[in-house]
């Protein structure tokens, strides 16, 4: 089944929305490209899921505006809105057999019979289930369920697909083999795809761009290169990988930016502003030293943890203890617990969040 | 494997139980097993057995025969009293699911604040008998009835109450909080997403109900209609109260009482109850194998609901209004009939009094003291029977033990007048040493057939309190030391309390109701429980007061019983989770 429509973009502009009293959604405000696989992700309670059903038409009526390509879906009743959603739990009706559930769009829309058996066939095809098509759902394991439900929302040609996190109720040795086949049937179909999940690494590896959420609000939007590389605030440079914080103040010291910590060492730091705040250092981005008078930043080993191929450290130093990881090579020694060790920190890859950049709130 | 006299590798230890001493080759429960077995085929399976026998028999010869129902064929009465039996069972089916759909679709698909009232809807039906509140309906309802009296400034007179008719409302108005439970719990489970994926699709209003709603909800359904079905079907009661001979049940009920227990066709009509009854239960088990729709998912089942407008709200309240007065009804026309002087061809009693409550309990003291102790009786030894039961075949590997699982069971299938008749037959020459009389005429047979047709519940109780004991609580004390009876008296028992205790009250509460059998195997009335008081009281016009008034006391009992058990149960699942 090749792509016969224009690939359609999605904007969210200024989106509201409560629960009775309770604002679930604040300020949201999203361009999605034509043909983008996007991925909204965040913690639990964060609204990810309530902003995608919002999309789809469910729950309580929002303000502000959800554009599918140039229709204003606001008002519109979810089954007018031609946007195909695949459920958390695949939703396949467990009294119609494997082709009924894919029919079933198609036969709201009228279609004429040979036509959707034709149509039934291709998507089931595509998913790679053609052969299932008489079973009935509870003869279906859970990776057929959700192929089922993705050929059933694909075969009515939707503008955008929506995913509820399709992956969670898949054994974990599933979801790596799903989610790249999800990835290729997108890319095949140019469809624009929005993909909810509370795993980075799934957001990480499938999406083109992504939006974090907390608490309802969105904090950061951009590639998962460019959010894991420069987050703007310290959830989003927590959330997409393990981050050392160090606060401290930012001051010029003759020329030369130095970030003082409250025990007193300084750290050498690229960067325009100045100010109190917290730099976000990754572990892989810190070396650590046996020759401890090289560095200013002295610490000592509290536990070490062999991961193949990175040995993970926890340093205690300047009143805190931060992560290091060390890659390791095939008989690399590896440093001895207890050790006091010197850090040399990339400063270039540092990054310093001034004070305000903790979270955006409302 | 209960042998505890040798364990591999030590010495035989001191500690045989009792049986082993006498039959050493069996255990404690294994014995137990097969005297719970004898009990089951000698008091169910061998009855029922010897009816659908003797409907085959020639009366005369001796020999076997179709001719017996080649004559109830024949015969135009039988005819129609069959047909008229699936005609007032179906229509009761029907008319119980047109009052209780209209509330199943409101709680299912709006946020309605009288839910709370819908659900107290649902039990105030049930703590009253369809037979004790049928003669009342009669008088609300009936040709000359309060209803009508009122009707005829206006020339009109309607049927409520003629003949089926009758039989018809009143069963319905009280099986419909039933049908209520099994709707709405059918609508719980189906997962919002069901209904929310077909949204997306492009279905809504009358075409999402038709393709994804209703054939989902249907099995369950359909499984609870058959089992009312199959109830009404065999209740002798209510059309015997309310005069209406010309269908199944009463027919056998007056041949055999009339004619008597050589009559052939009590036993072809028995027959034809429970062939109606086996395959209503089979119906009804093979619509719901398989079709376990219930699915998990976060947020919780059931469709989704929205709010009412204020003008939707006020035709909500209304139908609950119009079907909580409906329901009602019995309940309010006992208790005129109870507490009025004459109440006949007028809309109200002539006046009121408690001089029925004192005929009442004047004359009812012997009714009263033997339904305490039937009821106690047959409730006791329920429980006994179904904790016994429980323990074999959830906790032991005896062979063959899920055959008295199914033993018990099989009573649901077993309508009463067919289990008196059966007794009858059985037990008439059967002579009881020291007492003299032959078994069907002694009233411990009433204590049996209750016991046997309350089984099946208890059964139930007893078996979901016993699942919720884990089984590594038992096997904690047998680490410790203690002996398996030993295990049962100490961890087993008190841990099932809960269940065993609202087991009781309930078995109580419901025989102490029972009429169906225990019409057949009254000898004398100084033998006779409450509901055959209410029966006798109800056959003259000038006793229908102080029938009522023993009506009331059997729906105080029935009431209080069910309460005590709800309360129970509540009570045990707070300690449960309270302590996790």
């Amino acid at each position: 089944m090749t792509n016969t429509n224009k690939s359609t973009g999605i904007s969210v502009r200024d989106l509201h929305l409560s629960f009775g009293n309770t604002k679930v959604l604040t300020g949201v405000n999203l361009e999605i490209k034509a043909g983008e696989f996007f991925a909204f992700l965040g913690p639990s309670g964060s609204g990810k899921s309530t902003l995608l059903r919002a999309i789809a038409g469910f729950g309580p009526q929002p303000q502000g505006q959800i554009l599918v390509g140039d229709r204003n879906l606001a008002g519109l009743p979810p089954w007018e809105r031609n946007v195909g959603m695949v459920f958390q739990s695949y939703a396949l009706w467990p009294h119609m057999s494997v082709r009924k559930n894919v029919a079933f769009g198609l036969v709201e829309k009228k279609i004429q019979a040979k036509l959707i058996d034709d149509k039934v066939e291709a998507a089931l095809s595509l998913v790679g289930l053609l052969d299932y098509a008489e079973r009935m759902p509870s003869q279906l394991s859970g990776g057929q369920q959700q192929r089922v439900a993705l050929a059933r929302t694909i075969v009515t040609e939707p503008d955008v697909l929506l995913l509820d996190e399709p992956l969670s109720n898949l054994d974990a040795s599933l979801r790596v083999q799903m989610r790249r086949e999800l990835l290729s049937l997108q890319r095949k179909l140019g469809l624009t795809t929005i993909f909810v999940t509370h795993d980075q690494e799934e957001a990480n590896t499938t999406a083109d761009r992504m939006a974090v959420l907390d608490q309802g609000i969105v904090q950061q939007i951009g590639s998962p290169q460019s959010l894991y590389d420069h987050p703007e605030n310290l959830f989003v440079a927590g959330f997409l990988g393990t981050a050392n914080i160090l606060s401290g103040e930012l001051v010029d010291v003759k020329g030369a930016k130095k970030l003082i910590l409250p025990t007193g060492e300084q750290l050498a730091i690229e960067n325009s502003a100045l100010g109190t705040g917290s730099l976000v250092l990754r572990p892989q981005n810190i070396s650590l030293s046996k020759n401890a008078e090289m560095s200013g930043l002295r610490g000592k080993i509290t536990h070490r943890e062999f991961l193949g191929a990175q040995v993970r450290y926890l340093v205690d130093v300047a009143n805190t203890q931060i992560v290091v990881d060390q890659s390791h090579a095939v008989d690399q020694p590896i440093l001895e617990l207890g050790a006091t060790v010197g850090l040399v920190i990339n400063s270039r890859s540092a990054v310093f969040l001034a004070e305000r950049q903790k979270a955006n709130a409302a | 494997m209960e042998q505890q006299s040798t364990i591999a590798g030590q010495k035989p230890s001191n500690k045989r139980s009792f049986t082993d001493r006498i039959f050493p080759s069996l255990s404690g429960t294994a014995l137990a097993a097969i005297f719970i077995a004898t009990l089951l085929f000698g008091f169910l399976i061998l009855p029922v057995a010897k009816v659908i026998y003797v409907a085959f028999l020639d009366p005369n010869s001796g020999a076997l025969t179709l001719q017996n129902f080649g004559d109830f064929f024949a015969s135009s009465l039988f005819r129609e009293s069959f047909f008229n039996s699936f005609y007032v069972s179906a229509m009761s089916v029907v008319l119980a699911s047109v009052f209780a759909l209209p509330l199943a679709y409101i709680t299912s698909r709006f946020e309605f604040s009288g839910a709370a009232l819908i659900q107290s809807l649902g039990f105030i039906p049930l703590i009253m008998p369809p037979f004790v509140g049928a003669i009342a309906m009669q008088l609300l309802f009936g040709r000359n009835g309060s209803f009508n009296l009122m009707l005829a400034n206006y020339g009109i007179n309607i049927p409520f109450m003629e003949g089926l008719n009758g039989v018809i409302l009143v069963q319905s108005v009280h099986y419909f909080p039933f049908i209520l439970i099994n709707l709405s719990a059918s609508l719980r489970n189906i997962d919002r997403s069901m209904e929310e994926s077909a949204q997306n699709l492009g279905a809504h209003g009358l075409r999402l109900f038709r393709r994804v709603v209703f054939p989902l909800a249907a099995p369950g359904y359909l499984a609870g209609a058959s089992l009312v079905f199959i109830k009404v079907f065999d209740d002798l009661g209510t059309p015997l109260l309310l005069n209406v001979n010309n269908m199944l049940a009463p027919q056998a009920y007056l041949r055999i009482s009339s004619i008597g227990i050589s009559d052939p066709m009590g036993y072809v009509i028995s027959f034809i109850l429970v062939a109606f009854s086996v395959f209503s239960l089979w119906a009804s088990f093979l619509l719901m194998r398989g079709k376990d729709y219930a699915t998990t998912q976060k947020g919780g089942g059931g469709l989704s609901r929205r709010k009412l407008s204020t003008r939707e709200n006020v035709v909500a309240y209304g139908i609950v209004i119009a079907i909580l007065a409906l329901v009602l009804s019995p309940h309010i026309a006992l208790g005129l009939l109870a507490f009025g002087t004459i109440w006949s061809y007028s809309p109200l009693p002539d006046g009121y009094t408690l001089g029925n409550f004192n005929t009442m309990f004047g004359q009812s003291g012997a009714y009263i003291k033997n339904t305490l102790i039937y009821a106690g009786a047959a409730a006791f030894l329920d429980i006994i029977l179904a904790t016994a039961i429980a323990y074999i075949v959830l906790r032991t590997k005896i062979v063959g033990r899920q055959w008295l699982d199914y033993m018990a069971t099989a009573a649901l299938a077993v309508p009463g007048v067919v289990l008196g008749i059966g007794y009858l037959r059985t037990f008439n020459d059967f002579d009881v040493p020291i007492i003299g009389k032959p078994l069907a005429s002694w009233w411990v047979i009433i204590v049996v057939a209750l016991m046997i047709r309350r089984l099946p519940y208890a059964l139930r109780a007893c078996m979901a309190a016993l699942q919720q004991v884990s089984l590594s609580l038992e096997e904690a004390a047998e680490n410790l030391g203690a002996t398996r009876s030993r295990t049962i008296r100490k961890v087993v028992i008190p841990l099932m309390s809960g269940g065993i205790l609202a087991g009781f009250v309930t078995s109580f509460a419901t025989a102490a109701v029972e009429l169906s059998a225990t019409i057949m195997l009254v000898s004398s009335n100084s033998d006779a429980p409450l509901a055959y008081g209410i029966y006798l009281f109800m056959q003259t016009p000038s006793g229908r007061g102080a029938g009522a008034a023993l009506g009331i006391l059997a729906v105080v009992i029935v009431a209080a019983g069910t309460m005590l058990a709800q309360f129970i149960i509540d009570r045990e699942r707070k300690t449960r989770t309270g302590d996790q």
